[in-house]
């Protein structure tokens, strides 16, 4: 029993190691040229792209149902003139970032961890250090760049989206002013809002990116390695993203932002 | 030239390698032979510095690449070409692309150099006009030879092939046999085969190994590795399932 426990947190420790030395060699190459930048515009291609409806939809479904929840509870008392500024506050600074990090995490996350299992379980990986290149450099630099720069844009696109369709659901639906709404909601976003969730959104997509291809490089195993590595790819992403939304939540409070 | 010493290396409980010692001399062809599963594409990646050695080293003209910092492995790595068992060709590009990748990444010829380069290496190995294909769409022996282009690309000084005759025709596969033997007359390259195609190996070797047990158990020349008394070797050059080589 105690030697399980050990052997548990020995490869549990040896994981995060992992992971960590990933994120350093990522962030040193990051800052070092040459930059790859015809695969980094693949790249963002592919996770703009990828990712757009399904933030549209988030965003639009998000606000209307968080619209349709505040209005029972400020209804009771008669505070449903608020809603604008619960809304949008609650979409830019938590609901915004973390729903855009884990839709993200399911579709662009679990894509480049399945790319990257089966480049590595069809020793594409070995073949690109074979040929002197550094798999960290050409793939998992590009991958992450465009994670760490999408997510703050998407998150901007469903906060937006969201406040959208906060509105529609409010002044359409439930039947308040829209000149009162709009009065609230625009006064109540201060721009240390926006950069709350831009801040944790950053973070969201380096955990996005450094997971994804984690999960994907070390994938063993023929093309059930690949769907196991694909599934725990998403799934560990999105702890972490809950699990560090908690903590910069905390951090930022601390600063004030 | 290779040095290889007291090579080991074991994933979990299963020692592949154990104790490997070889030499494999400069400008020639090198063959090693030996059952499947025994070691030889795992033997090809600590030369490459894909796989470290659990202990050992490796000397390529006396420097230990084991030992190597990252970047040092890879100017070492751009001596080498190497053709994988599998092929693994990148399939998120083109055949052409494939073939000129080391091209594109380490020198600073234009499009149309590169072009025809890789025209030209793809010819070598009997391919035309399949620069715009993928991967996916090649057969498996065309896959071989699209990945033998590759590894030819940066006219390596020292070249690995994981089988290089295995899944492409009799005819094709005496081509390769040619091709090899031409490189190694014609610039003098040095290479290490691994096969289990012993027709090839008496055609292109000077000197022939045979790995059991993750060592060398036995290193000659053509003849006297057709002519050895080591019951193993006899026994795997003659291909009988009864002799010293029981378990499977
Ligand atoms: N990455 C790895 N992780 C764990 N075990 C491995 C790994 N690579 C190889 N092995 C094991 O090492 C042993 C030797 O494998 P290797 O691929 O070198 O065989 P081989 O001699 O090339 O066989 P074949 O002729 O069939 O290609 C096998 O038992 C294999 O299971
Ligand atoms: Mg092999």
């Amino acid at each position: 029993m105690l030697e399980i426990l050990g052997r548990r947190t020995i490869s549990g420790l040896a994981y995060l190691g992992e992971i960590s030395i990933l994120s350093v060699q990522t962030l040193g190459l990051s800052l070092k040229p040459p930059w790859k930048g015809k695969n980094l515009l693949a790249e963002m291609v592919n996770v703009g792209l990828l990712s757009l409806p399904v933030v549209i939809i988030t965003g639009a479904f998000t606000g209307m149902v968080l619209a349709v929840q505040s209005y029972y509870v400020l209804h009771k008392m008669t505070l449903e003139t608020g809603i604008g500024g619960l809304v949008d506050l609650s979409l830019a600074r938590e609901l915004g970032p973390v729903l855009t990090a884990l839709m993200l995490a399911g579709r662009v996350g679990a894509a480049m961890t399945a790319q990257l299992g089966t480049m590595k379980v069809t020793e594409q990986i070995d073949a690109l250090q074979s040929l002197a290149v550094n798999p960290v450099q050409y793939l998992v630099v590009p991958r992450f760049l465009a994670c760490l720069i999408l997510l703050p844009i998407l998150t901007v696109y469903t906060v937006f989206i969201g406040m959208l369709g906060g509105y529609i659901a409010s002044v359409k639906m439930m039947g308040i002013n829209a000149t009162f709404y709009l009065s609230i909601a625009v006064g109540k976003v201060a721009p240390h809002d926006i950069l709350n969730g831009l801040i944790k959104a950053l973070f969201f997509g380096m955990i996005i990116g450094i997971i994804a291809c984690y999960k994907g490089l070390t994938a063993k195993g023929g093309a059930e390695g690949v769907g196991r590595a694909t599934t725990g790819s998403v799934v560990t992403s999105c702890i972490l993203i809950l699990v560090a939304d908690f903590f910069i939540t905390l951090a930022l409070k601390i600063v004030n932002i | 030239m290779i040095t290889i010493r007291n090579l080991t290396k074991s994933f979990g409980p299963n020692r592949v390698l154990d104790d490997l010692s070889m030499v494999v001399p400069e400008g020639q062809t090198t063959v090693v032979i030996g059952r499947s599963g025994c070691g030889k594409s795992v033997l090809l990646k600590h030369i490459m510095g894909i796989l470290k050695p659990d202990s050992g080293e490796i000397l390529i003209d006396g420097r230990d690449i084991t030992k190597l910092k990252a970047s040092e492995l890879n100017q070492e790595r751009k001596r080498f070409g190497m053709l994988f068992q599998g092929g693994a060709l990148f399939d998120s590009l083109t055949v052409g692309e494939n073939v000129g990748f080391s091209l594109q990444e380490h020198t600073n010829l234009s499009e149309g150099e590169i072009k025809e380069i890789v025209r030209e290496k793809l010819e070598l190995v009997g391919l035309r006009d399949v620069e715009d294909l993928r991967p996916a769409e090649l057969s498996g022996g065309m896959k071989k030879r699209v990945a033998l282009a590759r590894a030819m690309a940066m006219d390596p000084e020292i070249v690995l092939y994981d089988e290089p005759t295995t899944g492409v025709d009799p005819i094709m596969a005496d081509i390769i046999n040619d091709l090899i033997l031409s490189l190694q007359e014609r610039l003098k390259v040095t290479s290490l085969i691994v096969t289990h195609d012993m027709q090839s190996a008496y055609k292109i070797a000077d000197r022939i190994a045979m790995l059991y047990k993750g060592q060398i158990v036995e290193i000659g020349s053509r003849e006297e590795i057709r002519n050895t008394a080591n019951p193993i070797v006899r026994q795997f050059i003659a291909g009988a399932s009864q002799g010293p080589i029981n378990e499977n």
